[in-house]
C-alpha cells in the first residue's frame, strides 16, 4: 500500500543563516528511513507519465519500488541503465517541470520526491562501491568527444560501455565543464562529479584536458588521426550582455565569468589565486539557475546585500524552484518586474589616475510591468514611463544567456549552423551535416539544463555506435 | 605537465621560456596566445607567443614580472614543469597582402612585436621596427630585430641606448619623412598603442593593435576579456588579440586592465616574501 502523505518528506538542510556564508552543500541528503518513505508514496501507474518526463528516460516507478524496499543497489542499478550521472541529476534536474511535474501525487498534494530518492540511492552506491567498474571487452573503434560537460560524459561513458575506445577533449585545465566551472559547490560538491569522471575512466574513457577544438586540433584533424566519428558537446558559448551603458566598468562581470572565477579557480578558498570581487552590495540579472546560483554565490562570498534584478514577475522566473526558495531564505532580494537600463561607475574629475576611477557605483532600474503573450504565451514585460530609480550596487553580474561559441563552426568547413549560430542537427540521431560528426547540448540547443545535454549525449552515442557498426 | 626546456633573463625583470608544448607548437603564428598556470593553485594567465619550433615541440613565451604568478612563473627552472599550457589562442595576425609596414613595441610588447616583424619579413614585405624601452638594461631582442627587419630604430625614455624619445616621435619622423606605410602595427603598453594610434588616424594610415586584456578561459565563454571596437562589446580571446587600433576605445581597456592592480600587487609581495624564505632557509 503506498504512502498516501500529501506532502514529501522534506529535505533536510543546513541552517539558511549559517549556509549563507559557507560553500558546503546546502541540502543534506535523506536518511534510509526517508527515502523509503518518499519512494512508497508512488502508486506505480500503469501508465508512468513520469517516465514520459525524463529526457533519459528512467525507469521511475521500478527503481522506487526497489527503493521502497530497501533495495537500494538495485534501484542504484536501475536508473544507471538509463543515466550515467545519477549523483549530479538528483541534485540539479529541473524535476518539478520534468518526471515530478508530471507526477499523478502532484496534482492533489506533492509529486514523489523522485529527484531526492535518485539522489539518495546515488549518493550511497558511491560511498559503498569497492571494486572499480570493469572495463568492457574492447571493439577497435576510435571515437572523439569534444567538451567534458554533461553531453560529453553522457555520450563518452555509454559508448565506451560498449566497448568504444573514446577520448574526451577539454579545453580547461579540468574535466566536468558546466558541473565544474558552472554550479558551484554548494549546490553540486565538486568530488561529486570527480567520482562520476573517475567512473568513465575506469571504463577506459581517456580525458585530454587542454586542448581546444577548433585552435589546437580541428574536427578535421581528428577524423585524419583515425578517430571514426566525433561529438561535439563544446557547451553554450559567448556570455551575452544587455548592449546597455556602463557594461564594461569594473565591477561589471558576465556569470560565467563570476561563477568561473570562484568555483573552477577557486577564488573563494584562501589558497586560489585568482581575483574576484568580494562584499559589497551585488545585482544579479537575470532569473535562471545560473542567476540564482551567482547571486548565492555573492552572499557567500560576504556581500552585505545581494539583488536578483529580473524583468518578469515571480511565475515566469526560469529557475529551478528549490533554488529560488533556497535563495529566498538566504535573505536574497528579489527585484521583479524590473529591468537595468544603465550601469553607473565612478568618475573623478579632478584626478584622472583616482584608483576609484571606473568602478560601478550603481545601477539605473525601470520598473516594468506585463503586457500582452509574445508569440511564445509568455507575457511581454513593458516598461513603466518614468519609474527609473538608482539601485546602490558596486558588482552587477550579467546572467541573461549565452550566444554560441564560433571556434568549432569557424574552423569546420561544412557544418551547417543555424540563424542563431548553433549546430544543426537530426534530433532523433544528432547527427550534423558532416558524416561522422555528431553534436548535443547547449552548442545544438542554446543554454538549457544539464539533463538535456545528457538526453541529447545519449541519443548521439546510439546513433555514432549505429553509424559505426554500419559502416 | 609542460616542461621547460630552456630559460634566459632578458633582464632583470623579463624573463623568456622554452616549453615543450608539441600540439601548440605545431599550429601556432605569430600574433596568437596561449594561456598558463604554473601550478595546482595557480590562476590561468595569457601570454603572447613569442617563438615556436614546431620540429622541436617548443613555444618560446616571454613575459615581465607584474604580479603574483609571473613571479612565481620566474622562479621555475629549466627541466622542471608547469602543470598547464593551452593554445594556440586568438586569431593570428593577418600579414598577406602587406608590402610595407611599420610596427611598433614598447617594453616587454616588443616580445610579440618581434615574431610579427619575423614573419613579415619572411614573407618579404618591407618593415620598419620601432621599438621602445624605458632605459638600456631594459631592451630585449636587438640582434633578434636587427636581423628580421630592413630598418631598426631604437628609442629610450632617459637616452641610454638608441634615440631618447617615444616610439611615437621615431614613427612620426619617418611618415614625415615621406615613408609609406600600408599599415602600422603596435604592440605594448595600452597608453602606448593609444598615442601611435592617435598619431597614425592623423595621416590615415591602417592600424593594428594587439590587446593583451584579463581572461580565463580563452575561448569566448568568460567575456572577461571584452572591450569596445567601434562601440560595439568584442571578446578579444575569439575575435582578436588583434583590432583595428583607430576603433578600440584604450581608455576602457585602460581601466579594466587596472581592475585587479591592487589585488595583483598584494599576491607580488606576497610571492616575493615567500621566495626570500626560502632563500633564506
Amino acid at each position: 500500500m503506498a504512502n498516501m502523505s500529501m506532502k514529501k518528506n522534506e529535505m533536510p538542510a543546513q541552517d539558511p543563516k549559517v549556509r549563507a556564508h559557507n560553500f558546503d552543500e546546502v541540502a543534506l541528503g535523506y536518511t534510509p528511513e526517508q527515502a523509503m518513505d518518499e519512494a512508497a508514496r508512488c502508486l506505480n501507474c500503469k501508465k508512468p507519465v513520469c517516465v514520459a518526463g525524463c529526457p533519459v528516460q528512467i525507469n521511475i516507478p521500478l527503481f522506487l519500488a526497489q527503493a521502497a524496499k530497501g533495495d537500494f543497489e538495485e534501484a542504484y542499478q536501475t536508473i544507471a541503465l538509463s543515466s550515467s550521472l545519477p549523483a549530479v541529476c538528483g541534485r540539479v534536474c529541473p524535476q518539478e517541470s520534468q518526471c515530478e511535474g508530471k507526477c499523478v501525487r502532484g496534482i492533489k498534494g506533492e509529486p514523489v520526491g523522485i529527484g531526492r530518492v535518485e539522489r539518495f540511492v546515488a549518493d550511497l552506491h558511491n560511498a559503498n562501491k569497492t571494486t572499480a567498474a570493469a572495463k568492457p571487452a574492447q571493439n577497435g573503434h576510435r571515437v572523439a568527444v569534444v567538451g567534458s560537460g554533461p553531453s560529453g560524459l553522457t555520450c563518452a561513458g555509454d559508448l565506451a560501455k560498449k566497448g568504444y575506445d573514446v577520448t574526451i577533449f577539454e579545453a580547461f585545465h579540468v574535466a566536468g565543464g558546466v558541473l565544474v566551472y558552472g554550479i558551484p559547490e554548494f549546490r553540486l560538491p565538486k568530488a561529486i562529479v570527480a567520482d562520476e569522471i573517475e567512473g568513465l575512466k575506469q571504463l577506459g574513457v581517456k580525458i585530454a584536458t587542454n586542448v581546444v577544438i577548433g585552435r589546437t586540433l580541428s574536427i578535421e584533424e581528428l577524423m585524419e588521426d583515425g578517430f571514426e566519428a566525433v561529438f561535439i558537446g563544446s557547451g553554450a558559448g559567448l556570455p551575452r550582455f544587455m548592449n546597455i551603458p556602463g557594461e564594461n566598468l569594473k565591477g561589471v562581470y558576465s556569470a560565467n565569468e563570476y561563477l568561473t572565477r570562484v568555483n573552477l579557480m577557486k577564488a573563494y578558498k584562501p589558497d586560489g589565486e585568482t581575483p574576484v570581487m568580494k562584499g559589497g552590495k551585488v545585482a544579479v540579472v537575470g532569473g535562471g539557475n545560473v542567476a540564482m546560483d551567482a547571486a548565492r554565490t555573492a552572499l557567500r562570498l560576504g556581500a552585505e546585500k545581494v539583488y536578483i534584478v529580473y524583468r518578469r514577475s515571480m511565475d515566469e522566473l526560469p529557475a529551478r524552484k528549490e533554488e529560488v526558495e533556497h535563495a529566498i531564505e538566504e535573505g536574497i532580494e528579489f527585484l521583479l518586474l524590473n529591468n537595468p537600463v544603465e550601469i553607473v561607475g565612478y568618475r573623478n574629475p579632478d584626478n584622472k589616475r583616482d584608483p576609484k576611477n571606473g568602478f560601478v557605483t550603481g545601477m539605473r532600474v525601470i520598473r516594468m510591468e506585463l503586457g500582452e503573450p509574445d508569440e511564445q504565451g509568455r507575457r511581454r514585460p513593458v516598461e513603466i514611463p518614468g519609474s527609473e530609480y538608482l539601485l546602490d550596487v558596486d558588482t552587477v553580474v550579467m546572467s541573461i544567456g549565452t550566444s554560441p561559441n564560433p571556434l568549432i563552426k569557424d574552423t569546420t568547413a561544412g557544418l551547417e549552423i543555424n540563424r542563431w549560430g548553433g549546430i544543426i542537427v537530426d534530433e532523433a540521431t544528432g547527427k550534423t551535416s558532416l558524416e561522422g560528426v555528431y553534436a548535443g547540448g547547449d552548442t545544438v540547443t542554446g543554454a538549457a539544463t544539464v539533463i538535456l545535454a545528457m538526453g541529447a549525449g545519449k541519443t548521439a552515442a546510439a546513433a555514432i555506435d549505429e553509424y559505426i557498426q554500419g559502416k | 605537465m609542460y616542461e621547460i626546456v630552456k630559460r634566459r633573463e632578458l633582464n632583470p625583470t623579463v624573463t623568456l621560456l622554452e616549453i615543450k608544448a608539441p600540439l601548440v607548437a605545431k599550429k601556432a603564428k605569430p600574433g596568437q596566445f596561449i594561456i598558463l598556470r604554473v601550478d595546482e593553485w595557480g590562476e590561468r594567465i595569457p601570454l603572447t607567443i613569442a617563438d615556436s619550433n614546431p620540429v622541436a615541440g617548443t613555444v618560446t613565451i616571454i613575459f615581465q614580472i607584474v604580479g603574483g604568478t609571473t613571479e612565481k612563473l620566474n622562479h621555475v627552472k629549466e627541466g622542471e614543469s608547469i602543470t598547464d599550457f593551452v593554445g594556440p589562442l586568438g586569431r593570428a595576425t593577418e600579414i598577406e597582402g602587406l608590402k610595407k609596414v611599420a610596427v611598433v613595441g614598447g617594453g616587454v610588447g616588443s616580445a610579440i612585436a618581434y615574431p610579427v616583424t619575423k614573419a613579415l619579413h619572411a614573407a618579404g614585405a618591407e618593415v620598419h621596427a620601432i621599438v621602445g624601452f624605458r632605459n638600456k638594461d631594459l631592451v630585449i631582442l636587438e640582434d633578434e630585430f636587427r636581423a628580421n627587419c630592413s630598418r631598426f630604430v631604437l628609442m629610450s625614455d632617459d637616452g641610454s641606448v638608441g634615440e631618447q624619445g617615444l616610439v611615437t616621435d621615431a614613427l612620426k619622423k619617418l611618415i614625415e619623412s615621406g615613408e609609406q606605410y600600408d599599415e602600422v602595427i603596435t604592440i605594448g603598453p595600452l597608453v602606448m598603442m593609444k598615442f601611435v594610434s592617435l598619431l597614425t588616424k592623423e595621416y590615415g594610415i591602417k592600424t593594428i593593435a594587439s590587446m593583451n586584456p584579463v581572461m580565463i578561459d580563452g575561448t569566448g565563454m568568460c567575456g572577461g576579456c571584452r572591450l569596445t571596437v567601434g562601440g560595439k562589446i568584442k571578446f578579444a580571446c575569439v575575435d582578436g588579440p588583434e583590432f583595428d587600433a583607430h576603433q578600440i576605445d584604450f581608455d576602457e581597456a585602460m581601466d579594466r586592465a587596472a581592475m585587479y592592480r591592487p589585488f595583483e600587487q598584494e599576491r607580488h609581495e606576497d610571492a616575493c616574501h615567500l621566495f626570500k624564505k626560502e632563500v633564506q632557509e
